[in-house]
């Protein structure tokens, strides 16, 4: 019997050109070149796309080092976005590589920081294209966000599951879930079980606060980013699975539209007949899971003309 | 007058020395002893301080720079070649590998016959600071705090005459420290030891008193004399008093303040740099003037620090001003010249309660432990040093030479040879071809033994047990990186809080930032996004406070900066500027290894395809800084570009050009 072609390592000339050109579009709508770029790596998902959120000083960098060193353990090539806040000047300093505690010479592990640049949401402006040619890039594709306040929440629309780090004690868990804003996420994480009562006791109130939810599915998973305990069965957990066409399609809609919307103007989309109506109009086309950014820009700009 | 006056012992008198070989660094201490040293104070380097041989990767253009490569019990025996151990007083300025070099100097003592009991000496022996300022730490926080414990047990017991740890304050005024916070958080940590030495199951109250009395400090003495003997009449009074109220030491010996120092080499300036002479001398008198909070050892460092390494003639000039201080001056003859004085006990009184404040700060963030792993007291500091430099370039803190009277006639000591050492640059080789003759010629089979009980002792945790093992493994003819290895293993690597933080700015713009980032703004908008910055330190020099800096005056400016720290090999470098898609790369190198670690960089960036401009700032001498722009460095930055702003500008010019 033949063995299995060995795995293509990671392109990391490739990942690098389309990530600086991504990251030098400014906040134009997409040029053809650059759009070129991104439809293509759109039309070539390779890996799974996982979010990692929560409020800062949770210990999200750390963590995302222990999950990055599982997934290599495993032969997955891993590419990480790292969204860091810009100053308020405009500047920013991006640290959470360093508080990954990677080695830093593996050629399989591609880390690209990025300053949020004044935005909302807990990511950067080209988060979006950047996920995308990641995904093309590597078996598995982590996002690490801002540390995000309860309604910054939009690195869900980007991946295909969505993990929440929480501090024990720290009574964010609870805020999430009374704001309702745990239905974006798919996991939730508590922190430094090496904390030993005080994290049991976290978890266990997540666990029966999500039980009044009718959300009694969602895991909850008591984790140390410090010594690693509990890394593995996480790390398994978010990499299980395959890319999901339809809720990336999903984003990339929902996204679309809003850059639409911000160029041409509210009043267009009102024109037009609504933001939920053009969301609902890409979702019936016929492709509207193999729809690329560039499709669905022209499918709305046809409605202009039409 | 008839009757001869009474005059008090001076202190010892040291030079902090030593490079590129044993016999080499042997040579010296013979020569500065019979010049009339008093002491020895040994200069390690890095891959010795960091627990790797020679020929590890991380040491490549690190051997024998900062201070003497010792990579095993040979070697320690050169360095001490018709010294007598017996008869020295011996301080090491040695901390993630202290149990290590304790060991090989114990070893040396055996081979000798002398007993452990008559060595005399001091190991620096404080990780906080190293975590804080220093950088050549190896293991994380609990371990390295554990080890520092576990020696200080040892000595006590088995070394009565030695001090096992040097608390330092030192590295902390270096990195831009104010008073307050030197004083403070050198007491916070020393408080912290104690408290830890006390909670072992082995301290009984009459050991513990002995501790106490062991512990020295190593303190720093800037420019700001008076201030600085202020500090330290403060830092004596709390320590004296805490130890009675707090650990119940009844001895009053037991709780006398007991520190050498080190004076300010921060202040000290490449422009004019014969100036340095008056500030070393200013400096000391911080710490001899007051017979009450007199130093018990000094070092002053040498004229030409800023430029590169001191020849063997520098440092006997500054070992001549201890003397000329000691024995000619009348200092000597009198008691304290301050007590009874309303204005300094005014400034005492003050400092004293803003040391207070302080305490209760650490004290409130869980500890000085805690502060340290979180990052907090860091941000203190890269906030202190930040202010100190905006000050500087404000024209508020006036450095004669540098922002002041800078008109100069070339100054004559800097002679044809530009006024420093040349490092023999074929000694890294030497020692590399040494150690493996030496590992060629060991019994493998004890030295595998005693790696193995090494090991065991490390997993059982018990100090006397590690000592005695690493003692033994000295012995048997283990590596400083084997020794390395296996603590590493047993107890995995760290890398500290960096302090660099969008929230670690404190105070206001300096001179011309806001064109400065327009300028920036402007570059960027060319670029077609914000300029971004890689700024790392390659090889093993921990001395980050210049590159927090720039990173933090980088990020000011608009700059979207990439920190990656310290400790990098020329790989790590380049993949991060290749995933990182930056435009620039700032290495800060202090330690002389530019000229072997930067064409390494510059390779690994081509063969990787990566187009960046690369820049060189640190301790870079006139004389190499053609060859680096040769190499294809954009530009090279030195102590005299003390303006920041302007640097980061002149390199964001050189991006777009």
């Amino acid at each position: 019997m033949p063995e299995d072609p060995p795995r293509p390592r990671l392109d990391r000339k490739a990942l690098a050109t389309a990530l600086n050109a991504v990251e030098t579009m400014g906040d134009a709508p997409l040029s053809e070149a650059r759009a070129a770029i991104i439809d293509d790596a759109w039309a070539h998902p390779r890996g799974r796309a996982i979010g990692v959120t929560g409020p800062p000083g949770v210990g999200k960098s750390t963590l995302c080092g222990r999950l990055v060193q599982r997934w290599r353990s495993q032969g997955l090539t891993v590419a990480v976005l790292c969204v860091d806040p810009s100053s308020r000047r405009g500047g920013a300093l991006l640290g959470d590589r360093l508080r990954m505690r990677l080695d830093g010479s593996d050629p399989d592990v591609f880390v690209r920081s990025m300053a949020a640049r004044g935005r909302l949401g807990g990511l950067a402006p080209r988060a979006f294209e950047a996920v995308t040619v990641m995904r093309a890039a590597a078996d598995v594709v982590l996002v690490e966000t801002v540390g995000v306040g309860q309604s910054e929440v939009e690195v869900a629309d980007l991946v295909e599951v969505t993990a929440v780090v929480i501090q024990p004690g720290s009574g964010d868990a609870l805020q999430f879930l009374k704001a309702g804003l745990m239905e974006v996420f798919d996991r939730l994480v508590v922190n430094k079980s090496d904390l030993g009562a005080l994290a049991s006791n976290a978890a266990r109130e997540l666990r029966a606060a999500l039980r009044l939810q009718g959300r009694r599915e969602v895991p909850v998973h008591l984790v140390s980013a410090e010594d690693g305990a509990g890394i593995d069965v996480l790390a398994d957990a978010l990499a299980d699975g395959t890319p999901d066409p339809g809720r990336r399609g999903d984003a990339l809609r929902r996204l679309m539209v809003d850059r639409f919307r911000a160029w041409h103007g509210e009043r267009i989309v009102v024109a037009l007949g609504g933001y939920a109506a053009l969301v609902e109009a890409l979702a019936g086309a016929p492709d509207r899971d193999t729809m690329t950014p560039g499709a669905a820009w022209e499918a709305l700009e046809s409605r202009l003309r039409g | 007058m008839s009757t001869p006056t009474r005059r008090d012992e001076p202190w010892v008198m040291r030079t902090y020395s030593g490079h590129s070989s044993a016999a080499a660094s042997n040579a010296l201490y013979r020569e500065n002893l019979a010049r009339g040293q008093t002491g020895l104070s040994i200069a390690f380097d890095l891959p010795t301080q960091t627990g790797y041989d020679a020929d590890h990767p991380l040491a490549l253009g690190e051997v024998g720079k900062v201070g003497v490569p010792i990579s095993h019990v040979d070697d320690m025996e050169r360095l001490f070649d018709g010294i007598p151990l017996e008869r020295m007083n011996t301080s090491m300025t040695i901390n993630a590998t202290a149990p290590w070099l304790l060991a090989l100097y114990i070893a040396v003592a055996e081979r000798r016959g002398i007993p452990r009991a008559q060595l005399a000496g001091t190991t620096q022996n404080d990780l906080v600071k190293e975590f804080l300022s220093r950088g050549t730490y190896m293991l994380p926080p609990g371990p390295s705090l554990a080890l520092q414990t576990d020696l200080i047990a040892f000595t006590t017991r088995e070394l009565p005459s030695w001090n096992p740890i040097n608390v330092s304050s030192y590295h902390l005024q270096e990195a831009g420290a104010t008073p307050v916070l030197e004083v403070s958080f050198a007491l916070a940590n020393a408080f912290a030891v104690l408290d830890a030495v006390r909670a072992r199951p082995d301290m009984d109250a009459a050991t513990f008193s002995k501790v106490c009395g062991r512990i020295s400090f190593f303190v720093n003495a800037g420019i700001r004399f008076v201030e600085e003997m202020v500090k330290l009449r403060v830092m004596g009074r709390l320590w004296d008093e805490t130890l009675a109220t707090r650990y119940g030491i009844t001895d009053p010996k037991a709780r006398r303040f007991r520190y050498g120092v080190q004076v300010n080499s921060l202040g000290l300036t490449e422009q004019q740099p014969e100036n340095n002479v008056y500030r070393i001398a200013l400096e000391m008198l911080g710490v001899v003037l007051s017979k009450g909070a007199r130093a018990r050892a000094v070092q002053l460092p040498a004229w030409n620090e800023a430029l590169g390494l001191p020849r063997p003639w520098d440092q006997q000039w500054s070992l001549r001003l201890q003397q000329i201080m000691a024995y000619e001056t009348d200092l000597l003859e009198y008691g304290d010249l301050f007590d009874g004085s309303v204005e300094i006990a005014r400034l005492e009184a003050k400092l004293t309660d803003e040391v207070q404040a302080e305490l209760a700060w650490i004290a409130a963030r869980g500890g000085v432990a805690e502060a340290v792993l979180s990052g907090a007291l860091k941000e203190r500091l890269v906030a202190a040093n930040a202010e100190r430099l905006r000050r500087i370039e404000r024209g508020e803190q006036v450095v004669v030479g540098a922002n002041r009277w800078t008109e100069s006639a070339r100054s004559p000591l800097l002679g044809d040879d530009g006024g420093i050492m040349q490092v023999d640059a074929s000694a890294e080789a030497a020692q590399v071809d040494a150690l493996r003759a030496f590992r060629a010629g060991r019994d493998s089979m004890r030295v595998s033994e005693a790696l193995e009980r090494l090991s065991e002792a490390a997993h059982g945790a018990a100090g006397f047990t590690l000592m005695e093992a690493s003692i033994a493994a000295a012995h048997a003819g283990v590596t400083t990186g084997e020794w390395g290895e296996v603590m590493r293993r047993t107890f995995g690597e760290w890398r500290a809080p960096t302090g660099v933080t969008a929230g670690g700015v404190a105070g206001g713009a300096s001179a011309g930032l806001e064109a400065a980032r327009l300028r920036v703004a402007e570059i960027a908008r060319d670029l077609g996004r914000p300029l971004k910055l890689l700024v790392g330190k390659p090889g093993l020099d921990g001395h980050s406070n210049g590159a927090e800096q720039i990173a933090v005056r980088a990020m000011e400016l608009g700059m979207e900066v990439v920190y990656q720290g310290i400790r990098l090999t020329p790989i790590q470098i380049a993949a991060a500027a290749e995933e990182e898609g930056v435009h620039a790369i700032g290495l800060s190198i202090l330690s002389g290894s530019h000229l072997a670690l930067v064409p390494e960089v510059l390779a690994e960036l081509a063969r990787r395809e990566v187009a960046v401009k690369v820049f060189v700032g640190g301790i870079i001498p006139e004389a190499d800084r053609e060859p680096l722009l040769r190499m294809g460095v954009a530009r090279v930055f030195t102590p005299s570009d003390f303006d920041l702003t302007r640097n980061l500008v002149a390199l964001a010019e050189a991006v777009l050009a």
